[in-house]
């Protein structure tokens, strides 16, 4: 058969977010895929001229909702950074808690979507059932469920009690069972191998050369998250990158599935070791000069560039996210795969495209 | 399967019948934002802090206005406050057909009006 060419997306059941792929297909098999963007900017970096530096937490915390605290943590590191100021180590600690909560319930979500997406409803719905619990604690701990405001510039702005702590260890215990119990069915239930064993197949060559960033790289065999350089109080807790060597659709998700019950021992750990001492210091000044940051998203690895003159304004703040880096591998994914498998593939990056365009 | 199935019968539903039955707001919260004017000294540093530049304050005309609908609900402005006159409520806001802003006046007392002019 002749070739076609499919526009997929930007509207599109299986999109939460636009993107537009236009995938050449013959006979029902996907020949090339070249995605367009440009439907959800909105200028945020340009933000910078307009809104101080303080207040460009809350512009940079909305790059991405689902992973708020940690562009926001990055941030606030680069500028510490440039200010020379060291948050005191509970700060640090609290940081790590709020921001692997946060990643707790991205992979959730994500679980949730990605079964959606290949028509496993219950599963759907389970995973996000579980994560209404992890909202609850950043409701009750950083005062908002999914965007918490809780970094400053050097340190945070919240800080957790005891009975708090231990309240949050108790909801932890109900989550992992609450996960754990759907272990099989991410491993080796029927329709989840049927869908994703074999499907869009990187290879450890592939990841690397084409740049490709968090659980879609660890999914390749490749051992590399941001955590490992150690930034907050990840110095102190013990944490081995999460790898599978497939480089398949089910591949990623299990990364992501063993990632989710990772992060609720990190917080675990957090806690159990939380110091005692001041949760933030005050800071005096002005940013001056060129800073580049990177932390571990639960897309991957997220890089600020901030470039700032002295001034409450900074001159240029420039964000290079997870999916932005995980576009290259998704193209190079598609081809070969069948036209029904696009949308598992799509998700299996975990994009978030707000994030990518911002 | 069939165990998850069975278990689901006799389990408690998920879900809250929302809005018969609303869950009451977590301690610290940050929801519906209000003032109380009567101790605001109209100094505008929350109007300067805010992020999303949502308060607007008027020393001439002793008004302080929230836009509630631009508010991102982070707290900055209660935090900076001196007078502590800011509360975030724990409840949210509730949806409404017609935006509003909350337009809250203070009122000068008549002494204390002169004294002012003086
Ligand atoms: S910072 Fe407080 S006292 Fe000053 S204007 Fe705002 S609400 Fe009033
Ligand atoms: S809560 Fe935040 S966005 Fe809302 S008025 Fe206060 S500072 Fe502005």
């Amino acid at each position: 058969m002749s070739k076609t060419i499919v526009p997929f997306g930007p509207q599109h059941p299986v999109l939460p977010e636009p993107i537009h792929l236009s995938l050449t297909v013959e006979d029902e098999v996907v020949k090339e895929a070249v995605p367009a963007f440009g439907y959800v900017h909105r200028g945020l970096e340009k933000l910078a001229e307009k809104r101080d530096f303080h207040q460009m937490i809350q512009v940079v915390e909305r790059v991405c909702g689902i992973c708020s605290m940690i562009h926001a943590m990055c941030y606030c590191q680069g500028l510490e950074h440039l200010m020379k100021v060291e948050v005191p180590r509970r700060g640090q600690f609290l940081r790590v808690i709020w921001s692997e909560l946060h990643r707790i319930h991205s992979h959730l979500l994500w679980l949730g979507l990605y079964a959606d997406a290949f028509g496993f409803e219950s599963v759907f719905m389970q995973f996000w059932k579980i994560r209404e619990r992890i909202m609850d604690i950043n409701e009750a701990t950083a005062g908002n469920r999914v965007i918490v405001s809780v970094n400053q510039v050097g340190g945070v702005r919240r800080d957790l009690s005891p009975s708090k702590c231990d309240w949050i260890l108790d909801e932890l215990n109900h989550v992992e069972k609450e996960v754990k119990a759907l272990e099989s069915t991410m491993s080796n239930n029927y329709t989840v191998k049927k869908r994703t064993v074999g499907k869009g197949i990187l290879t450890r060559e592939m990841a690397y050369e084409l740049g490709a960033a968090g659980p879609t790289l660890r999914a390749s065999g490749i051992a590399q998250d941001m955590r490992q350089l150690q930034y907050e109080a990840f110095d102190e807790l013990d944490f081995e990158p999460v790898v599978e060597t497939d480089g398949d659709a089910f591949a990623r998700g299990l990364v992501r599935f063993k990632e989710t019950i990772q992060s609720i021992d990190l917080v675990r750990q957090a806690i159990a070791r939380l110091p005692q001492g001041d949760t933030f210091v005050k800071v005096k000044g002005k940013p001056e000069g060129e800073v580049v940051q990177r932390v571990e998203q639960p897309r991957g690895e997220c890089l600020y560039y901030i470039k700032a003159n002295g001034t409450k304004f900074l001159d240029r703040l420039r964000i290079r996210t997870p999916t932005f880096a995980n576009i290259p591998p998704l193209a190079a994914m598609l081809p070969g795969m069948e036209l029904a498998d696009v949308p598992v593939l799509i998700l299996s990056i975990d994009p978030c495209i707000s994030c990518t365009e911002r | 399967m069939i165990k998850n199935i069975f278990k689901n019968f006799v389990s408690k539903s998920a879900t809250r019948p929302y809005p018969i039955e609303v869950r009451p707001g977590f301690k610290n919260a940050r929801g519906e934002l209000d003032n109380k004017v009567s101790e605001c000294t109209l100094c505008g540093i929350c109007a300067k802090k805010c992020p999303s530049q949502c308060i607007t304050v008027s020393r001439k005309e002793n008004l302080w206005e929230l836009n509630p609908f631009a508010c991102v609900y982070c707290g900055i402005c209660v935090d900076a406050c001196p007078k502590s006159c800011l509360v975030h409520y724990t409840e949210h806001k509730k949806p409404a057909r017609v935006k509003t802003n909350l337009v809250l006046k203070k009122e000068i007392s008549p002494k204390l009006k002169v004294v002012a002019n003086a």
